[in-house]
């Protein structure tokens, strides 16, 4: 009797091992390393994602600029709720044409999640979103 | 050899942007999960891509493990000419892959 | 005269009664970004598979069954009863027996890539059309009576979920009415593609049942009746579902 209990003991402490998840002040932390003492306004970029989530595995993202008063150096992607903070960097080079990306993400729950453009001429932009991810019942 | 879906317009226009969308059949193995016994999985995503018209970069990309499996890329690109799209991309143990496409400018 | 004439058509008016329009394709619960992936071939990922697919025909099936295209509207008929075998099968298990008995090959496993890959190239040659699967029996009757008996700890029915509760939502999905209009596909949960059998055997896990065999005659069978059941639906494999 004593082996099985202990094996779902075990069992258990493997279920319950605290997983580790990025925090909103860690994602700030990684935003003001970023931005440095350039001057962060809201607006200008744009991040999409759909305020309801059907699964977390996929989640149709799209990062755009509209209208730069300068060329978009890069545009950074992070999320507070997900175990790492930073989903994606994207770079754009001379042969880039409009400054957007759409991909797919994961997104372990719901969260905010922020987009940061910086402009070559010095400036960083943010927007942020709030996807609510809701959790299928028949899973395999 | 991953497998590379590249979707560019048959024909371009000088100095408008087009949209290339690219599909990758990767895991994109997150490091989070764990098996059935309880082991971790070993983290196994690719993690940079890049994207050049004739050399010249269009994209250069940063991936984490947030990035979906089969990654799915769309975004736009500019040329003068026709050229050569080249879509490079690097994993976890180091492989790196380049796929290239031709892009035809009326 | 007037009564003659009003016959057929009064019977092909309960034919189309029971067309694809009062049932829902997964597509039609799906949400709208899900849908977008389907709808775009550049950007619905299943088509990995496909160009997979398109590398293992050309290297082996196009030997006798030439352009792929040749096989539209076949898989809009399976399961379909191979005589000659005396028993009814599936796509992917006739993709197997084609390795097996004219290419000396190994057949693959049930959720080997390949064969997703195959059956999914094979299937999107029947995209747009409707499913036509024969109610061949004894097998239909027998798939009916799987849809409809109670099953494993948790006792419940196909029918229970996908017919009495379908549109009704379970935590945060809808209930769907289970037409196998897309397989292979490829689905979010998954991160991958799969077949009906991975999704049966998905449910039979969820009441807790004892897993039929993807070779089983039950499998077969309740693939048998889930497609004449969605028979008139079209075919959107490959599907995207989350």
């Amino acid at each position: 009797m004593k082996l099985p209990r202990r094996r779902l003991v075990a069992l258990a402490a493997v279920a319950a091992v605290p997983r580790a998840f990025a925090t909103p002040a860690e994602v700030d932390g990684l935003i003001r390393t970023l931005v440095g003492e350039s001057p962060l306004k809201d607006g200008l970029v744009h991040l999409d994602l759909p305020v309801l989530v059907e699964n977390g595995n996929a989640v149709a993202m799209r990062v755009s600029v509209t209208d730069p008063p300068s060329p978009v150096e890069s545009i950074h992607v992070f999320a507070e709720g997900n175990p790492l903070p930073v989903v994606a960097v994207f770079r754009f080079g001379p042969r880039s044409g409009v400054p957007a990306v759409s991909t797919r993400i994961r997104l372990a729950t719901s969260q905010t999640v922020i987009a940061i453009a910086r402009l070559r001429d010095g400036t960083c932009w943010r927007d942020s979103a709030e996807p609510l991810v809701t959790l299928a019942a028949c899973i395999e | 050899m991953v497998r590379v879906l590249i979707n560019v317009p048959k024909q371009v226009f000088r100095s408008i942007p087009f949209e290339v969308k690219v599909l990758i059949s990767h895991p994109m193995e997150s490091g989070q999960r764990r098996d059935q016994v309880g082991q971790a999985i070993p983290r196994d995503i690719i993690n940079h891509f890049v994207c050049t018209l004739d050399g010249e970069t269009v994209l250069d990309a940063d991936f984490f493990p947030a990035i979906s499996a089969n990654p799915f890329l769309a975004f736009s690109v500019v040329a003068e000419k026709s050229g050569i799209l080249a879509l490079t991309f690097v994993d976890d143990q180091g492989v790196t892959q380049t796929e290239t496409v031709a892009v035809n400018v009326a | 005269m007037i009564r003659h004439a009003a016959v057929p058509i009064l019977i092909l008016a309960a034919f189309l009664s029971i067309g694809a329009s009062d049932r829902r394709s997964g597509y039609d619960d799906a949400s709208p970004e899900t849908r977008a992936m389907q709808d775009d071939d550049a950007a619905n990922p299943a088509f990995l598979w496909v160009k997979q697919g398109e590398a293992l025909w050309s290297g082996g099936c196009a030997n006798c069954h030439g352009d792929v295209s040749l096989m539209r509207g076949v898989a809009a008929r399976y399961p379909a009863f191979d005589l000659k075998r005396d028993r009814l099968m599936t796509v992917e298990q006739r993709i197997n027996l084609c390795r097996t008995d004219h290419m000396a090959a190994p057949a693959y496993a049930w959720d080997d890539d390949r064969l997703l890959a195959l059956s999914a190239l094979v299937g999107l040659q029947s995209r747009g059309m409707p499913l036509a699967a024969r109610p061949r029996e004894p097998f239909m009757s027998e798939g009916a009576a799987l849809f409809r008996e109670r099953m494993g700890q948790l006792n419940m029915s196909c029918a229970q979920c996908h017919e009495e509760r379908a549109g009704q939502r379970l935590a945060g999905s809808t209930i769907p009415e289970g037409h196998p209009n897309g397989y292979p596909e490829y689905r979010l949960e998954w991160q991958g593609m799969g077949s009906l059998y991975r999704r049966l055997r998905n449910c039979l896990n969820g009441v807790r049942a004892e897993v039929f065999t993807p070779d089983s005659r039950e499998a077969a069978s309740l693939a048998l009746f889930l497609t004449v059941r969605a028979n008139g639906m079209i075919v959107e494999t490959p599907a995207v579902r989350p």
